[in-house]
């Protein structure tokens, strides 16, 4: 596979898996919730990028289209996360997601 | 040509993907973030898909990666990151899961299950010549209710991130005896 010359729609595709699965266990292993929300976009990332290679493969230009809506959810979820993660900041002193655990039943 | 580029930008990727997760620093997770993000922007540019490409990098690598930094400095968190798990068997169990998650995904990537339809809203073009024109008039027709929908999201997010971002359980006692200009200052929006 490495040193092909062609470069197929299967090798962005697989791209995008593996850049997801590390944002996945980025997001189970660390605790500080600033780089849980990087790893959150990086597995946007990686969608986008799945469906952009798929407008590609199959001459679509919706796949493009639905990239502008996951950037704008992106961007909404970062501005509402953010905010959240400063309130609790400013409450708690803490961003580690293990201490925010007051509403664990 | 088109092999060399995909090869450097995957690595670059894979690289800043491990460096977000792998990096003790935030500010250095957020910075492998932006390599990330920009060499994405650049397999957009190679998959003909050039506007997607400029709005990933104004959007993202710039907007979102300069938020993250902002509020990085803003909270100064860098400090004091735990790196004990609280649970010994978590890390390992998260390692698993992702290697087996990265197996079904590549497994799904790597057959041809998708048949889909050609082009029902409106073809790519012609490679290299960019695809705006073709692009707006999707978003404008085909998917003009999502895109009113989006501005209606945006603002709730907005209007979330300012309600919460601002001082919402002030004690109203004290703060207005400390001085009449204090006071005044304070009137409008409280």
């Amino acid at each position: 596979m490495i040193g092909a010359a062609t470069v197929t729609p299967t090798y962005y595709l697989t791209l995008a898996a593996a850049l997801f699965t590390i944002g996945a266990v980025g997001l189970l292993v660390r605790r500080n919730t600033l780089v849980m929300f990087m790893c959150i976009e990086l597995m946007l990332n990686a969608a986008n990028l799945t469906f952009v290679s798929f407008a590609k493969a199959l001459d679509d230009i919706s796949g493009q289209v639905i990239v502008f809506f996951t950037l704008v959810v992106a961007a909404a979820e970062v501005a509402v996360g953010l905010a959240i993660i400063v309130a609790i900041f400013r409450r708690r002193q803490d961003v580690t997601a293990d201490d925010v655990n007051a509403l664990e039943g | 040509m088109e092999a060399v580029i995909f090869y450097l930008c995957a690595v670059a990727i894979i690289v800043g993907a491990l460096g977000v997760i792998l990096a003790h620093n935030p500010v250095h997770s957020a910075l492998f973030l932006l390599l990330t993000l920009v060499s994405v922007a650049v397999l957009f540019v190679q998959l003909d898909a050039q506007l997607v490409a400029a709005i990933q990098v104004v959007v993202y690598a710039s907007a979102i990666v300069v938020l993250f930094v902002f509020v990085i400095t803003l909270l100064g968190v860098d400090q004091h990151e735990v790196f004990e798990e609280p649970s010994a068997f978590q890390r390992p169990v998260a390692i698993i899961a992702g290697a087996l998650l990265l197996v079904q995904v590549v497994v799904i990537a790597g057959h041809h299950w998708a048949t889909g339809a050609h082009a029902t809203r409106g073809h790519l073009g012609p490679a290299r010549q960019g695809n705006v024109e073709t692009l707006a008039k999707s978003l404008f027709t085909d998917f003009v209710w999502a895109f009113e929908m989006t501005a209606v999201l945006l603002v709730i997010a907005v209007v979330g991130g300012v309600a919460l971002a601002r001082r919402s359980g002030q004690r109203p006692g004290p703060r207005p005896a400390t001085g009449t200009g204090d006071a005044d200052a304070q009137g409008p929006g409280s």
